[in-house]
């Protein structure tokens, strides 16, 4: 359960909204069921009453529809920011995406995202809606009278398990406390497969990447795919006909995305969220940071909102190419 | 549709050795867009190139491909060939099927199948290929020169000789280099100072030539015809206008406990220095590390004494940012450290010693005023044992010296050995030795003298080990021509250090984007053909910092350096590389990635109007490639996520093409 109310979110919105210093606010609101919750925007007191939500489902990260939306919309838009998300906030920022000006940044406290893949594997299918009460979630489903009690550290998204900061690190208004960096095991999953031989790791991206069915939603929900036209939509590219190519479809698109986020992606998880495939993409992101922290030193995308990320930077003390050997087939 | 002719080089038997070349231009006819392909004995000669010039108007052909030797060889001749026949020059691609295909196959299966995709590829390009025009740029008539030894110098001379501005940069306070530190030169011994200051002097004088001494080169940006350059003047803390030289300030200062350098730490200096007396400039330098006015604010001795007032204790670093149009690179070099040498007691024996601390030793302006004094005791040596090789040719100890000849040791120590054995006929010397290399003029009679004439012990072996044993260097080693062991007790032991490029140089590399072999010795354009430019246009070597040289070679290859430089100089005008970045603006996203790779700052950010989906226009940031600075190197492209950015003549569509054409066998 969240340790800020939907309502308390929605007064501050309320009162913003009223006395004009914004003139929409990006939320996230009801989808088809209670858990799959989606952004939106609500542009009046009445909308946000109505639709508004904040819990254990407000995954989204907000911050790459500042994009469109500054665009689209005259004023000021009130964006709600968890810690995670004020990452990628910050790395469109120094990606000079949207202007900061046109944006009034509400940071507020997560206390972890549920995954409903786990929630289903303890309650099974058929769920009508699930209400937060204290550290646990209840469940109603289809076929059970009584509500399903789960715990929801127990049903934590694997992003929220290995949750690399609770700190904002942008901002203009902060509800709740500040947080602080955490150190987490995320690099754990990277490093078994890094353990794998070559055969075996190919084997295990073959298996993940072969129930890709090109959705593209990765691509749509990533902050860090904001191109204003993919080269994966553009026919002159000359990419386009290369990413069903290959020994298993699709793989040259996730390998292509994922140099293509390199040293931009802030590790937000957002592709591995909204996976209908659950086919974990983070783990290609995370190997890439792991590789340039090593490498390059400790970098964390969008700590600030105006990095050069390692791999657009160039320092004196730079590795030259040859002092970097791991990596590839000769990795035991 | 392009009309494509591939022309297919035997290079006599270099590509056809291994290369089927009648079986590559029949494999090539069928590719799409050609329309005539040929192959011929020698594609650059006259006649081939007339092959070249009568098919281009015979097929009316809009595109070539030549399937010979790297384009670095011949890429230019060819682009002339076509623009003679009408073409343009930017229409030529070179397929590589010398140095990337038959130098390195043996078998000719493999060598033509290889020969034909790379054929194919470029004929891919070619299909893609739009013909480009090159801008021009300006040049800067001044050149500067990044050290100031006898490469530096003979550099500046020529340059400013031709009636060129240009600047010598030297880290130290005066220039003159390693040379200033040797007593005579061999193959003629005429004494260094006496043929090395008075060029001191002459650049000095010289209007043309300005010294930035004790300065360094921090910062480099631009291009050839138009470097930027900051030069950081490092405060001395004396007045270089005002110091007349007089050094009474050197006399005075009570500081008297400071290393002194120049004879490599076997004397004092006092903390306000000259470090020769031929110093040029001649100018008092403060020691910083060592003043006690600087460091306690208790002393000024040298402010008292100084009648001309050029001391200033509170001069800062400076900054100078000047415009070249050409840069010459001559760091020079240093003998690697002795301390990983163990077994040669070079740390527990003073009397073990390196050979350019042999040189100070018997300079007559070194520590002992030229006798040949042993270091720990001033007693005369009686025995000399020379060895040759500490840490060249390391083939096996990669961590302790060098895989490389250091090329001058053998030169210099017959010199050693036949001046000890004229002054002091009553000491007997010993030189152990792996090879004896004495290529060069008058080089081998010279060594021969040493051996002859002057009876020095010239023992084929290495040296095991020095043991220290009272006042004595025991010597073990081996004579490999009589297979015995040999042991000598020595009174001085000379070490034929290894030379290595100075610690500067890297740094300064990378700043040049100038490229560096393994040993960290600057890498020539071609180590033949263009010995003394470095691939990076508008940079140029000279002396040590490109590879081990003695003194005749290094000044030889100064004023190279120099010819090449005046030759760009006299230019008003650089025909540009129209292969320059271009951006894409509709799906330029504005991210700045590619103005945070480009290294020569070519690229600007202008917010744009454009149309959205629903009619309206807004402001959009975009990049700007301006193309006079753009040098094409393509780290924009690469790091452009979109693809918005192209670099023309080696678009993503035609690299790709040439994938997709080598992926397709």
């Amino acid at each position: 359960m969240q340790t800020v109310t939907t309502k308390s979110l929605c007064e501050r919105a309320a009162s913003l909204l009223g006395e004009g210093t914004v003139a929409a606010v990006l939320g996230w609101k009801r989808g088809e069921f209670d858990y799959d919750l989606t952004p939106a925007v609500f542009t009046a007191a009445e909308e946000l009453t109505e639709g508004f939500i904040y819990n254990d489902f407000s995954g989204a990260n907000l911050s790459k529809y500042l994009l469109k939306k500054t665009r689209e919309i005259d004023g000021k838009i009130l964006v709600f920011l968890k810690p995670c998300d004020t990452y990628s906030f910050n790395q469109l920022l120094s990606e000079h995406r949207f202007d900061r000006e046109k944006v009034y940044a509400i940071g507020i406290p997560c206390s972890g995202m549920a995954d409903i893949q786990k929630i289903r594997k303890i309650v099974g299918e058929g769920i009508t809606a699930i209400e937060a009460c204290e550290n646990s979630l209840l469940v109603h489903t289809l076929y059970d009278d009584e509500p399903i009690s789960v715990s929801c550290a127990e049903v934590l998204t694997e992003r929220c398990l290995n949750c690399k900061s609770k700190k904002h690190v942008a901002y203009d208004e902060l509800i709740g406390d500040e947080g602080e960096v955490l150190t987490s095991n995320r690099f754990d999953e990277v490093e078994k497969i890094e353990a794998l031989s070559a055969d075996e790791r190919f084997a295990f991206w073959q298996n993940e990447l072969s129930r890709c069915i090109r959705c593209n939603a990765c691509r749509d929900a990533c902050p860090a795919c904001t191109c204003e036209k993919c080269v994966f939509d553009n026919p002159n590219s000359g990419v386009q006909s290369k990413a069903p190519g290959g020994e298993f479809e699709e793989k040259l698109f996730h390998i292509i995305r994922a140099y293509h986020v390199a040293g931009r992606c802030t590790d937000c998880g957002e592709c591995s969220r909204v996976c209908p495939q659950n086919i974990p993409l983070h783990l290609l992101n995370r190997k890439f940071i792991k590789d340039m922290n090593e490498t390059y030193g400790e970098y964390q995308a969008g700590e600030y909102d105006n990095q050069r990320a390692p791999l657009v930077n160039f320092s004196l003390d730079d590795p030259e190419p040859s002092d970097v050997v791991k990596g590839g087939f000769d990795r035991a | 549709m392009q009309r494509i002719g591939v022309f297919v080089c035997w290079c006599g038997s270099n590509i056809a050795g291994t290369v089927d070349v009648h079986a590559v231009a029949e494999a090539l006819k069928t590719e799409s867009g050609v329309v005539f392909s040929t192959d011929y004995q020698y594609m650059c000669s006259q006649a081939g190139q007339d092959i070249i010039k009568n098919a281009i108007h015979e097929h009316s052909l809009t595109g070539i491909v030549v399937c010979s030797c790297s384009p670095r060889m011949h890429e230019a001749t060819f682009r002339k060939t076509a623009a003679a026949a009408g073409l343009n020059p930017y229409m030529v691609e070179i397929a590589n099927i010398r140095e990337q295909c038959s130098w390195i196959h043996k078998d000719m299966l493999s060598g033509t199948e290889k020969a034909i995709i790379l054929g194919k590829a470029a004929v891919a390009k070619v299909n893609l290929n739009a013909p480009l025009t090159p801008g021009q740029s300006t040049v800067t008539k001044r050149a500067l020169v990044i050290g100031g030894g006898i490469a530096g110098i003979q550099t500046a001379l020529d340059i400013a000789d031709a009636g060129f501005p240009v600047d010598i940069v030297e880290k130290k306070p005066t220039i003159g280099g390693k040379m200033a530190q040797l007593d005579k030169t061999f193959p003629t011994l005429d004494c260094a100072a006496c043929i090395l200051t008075p060029k001191m002097v002459d650049a000095a004088q010289n209007e043309n030539i300005r010294i930035y001494s004790y300065s360094e080169v921090t910062e480099v940006g631009g291009y050839v015809g138009n470097f930027d350059v900051t030069i950081k003047r490092k405060a001395r803390y004396v007045k270089e206008d005002i110091c007349t030289g007089c050094g009474l300030c050197t006399e005075k200062c009570p500081q008297k406990k400071v290393p002194n350098e120049f004879n490599l730490g076997m004397d004092n200096r006092r903390a306000i220095y000259i470090p020769f007396a031929q110093a040029v400039p001649k100018v008092a330098t403060i020691d910083a590390d060592y003043c006690t006015m600087l460091k306690t604010g208790k002393c000024g001795v040298c402010a008292k004494v100084c009648t001309a007032g050029a001391i200033d204790y509170n001069a800062k670093d400076e900054f100078v940012k000047e415009k070249y149009g050409a840069i010459v690179v001559a760091t020079g070099y240093n003998p690697i450290s002795m301390e990983k040498f163990d077994e040669f007691a070079y740390s527990q024996s003073k009397d073990v010693i390196t050979s350019l601390e042999f040189e100070r030793l018997t300079n007559a302006a070194g520590p002992t005023s030229g006798k040949l004094l042993r270091p720990s005791d001033g007693e005369h040596p009686h025995k000399i044992v020379f060895v040759q090789c500490v840490g060249s040719r390391c083939e096996n100890c990669a961590e302790k010296g060098k895989e490389y000849c250091s090329k001058i040791c053998c030169m210099y120590t017959a010199k050693h050995a036949m001046l000890i054995r004229d002054k002091y006929p009553d000491t007997d010397v010993y030189v152990f030795y792996i090879d004896v290399r004495t290529p060069g003029k008058a080089f081998d009679e010279f060594y021969r003298r040493a051996v002859e004439e002057y009876g020095v012990h010239y023992i084929k072996g290495m040296v095991g080990k020095v043991v220290p044993e009272g006042k004595k260097l025991l010597v073990q080693a081996s004579d490999l021509i009589n297979g015995k062991q040999l042991h000598i007790d020595a009174d001085l032991v000379v070490l034929a250090a290894a030379i290595e490029p100075d610690k500067s140089a890297r740094p300064l590399a990378t700043m040049l984007t100038a490229s560096m072999d393994t040993n960290d010795f600057f890498t020539e354009a071609h180590p033949k053909l263009r010995p003394v430019e470095s691939p990076t246009a508008g940079v140029f070597l000279s002396g040590c910092c490109q590879g081990p040289k003695d003194i005749p070679e290094t000044v030889s290859q100064a004023s190279a350096a120099a010819s090449k430089v005046i030759g760009l100089l006299v230019k008003d005008h650089l025909t540009g590389n129209p292969c320059i970045a271009q951006s894409n603006e509709l799906m330029c996203n504005g991210c700045s990635s590619c103005e945070r790779v480009c290294p020569y700052g070519a690229i600007t950010y202008e917010e744009k109007e454009f149309r959205m989906p629903d009619r309206t226009t807004k402001l959009r940031r975009v990049a700007s490639v301006n193309p006079a600075v753009c040098q094409g190197c393509g780290a924009c492209t690469v790091a452009c996520p979109s693809g918005a950015m192209d670099l023309n003549g080696f678009k993503n569509n035609q690299i790709m093409a040439e994938v997709d054409a080598i992926c397709k066998m």
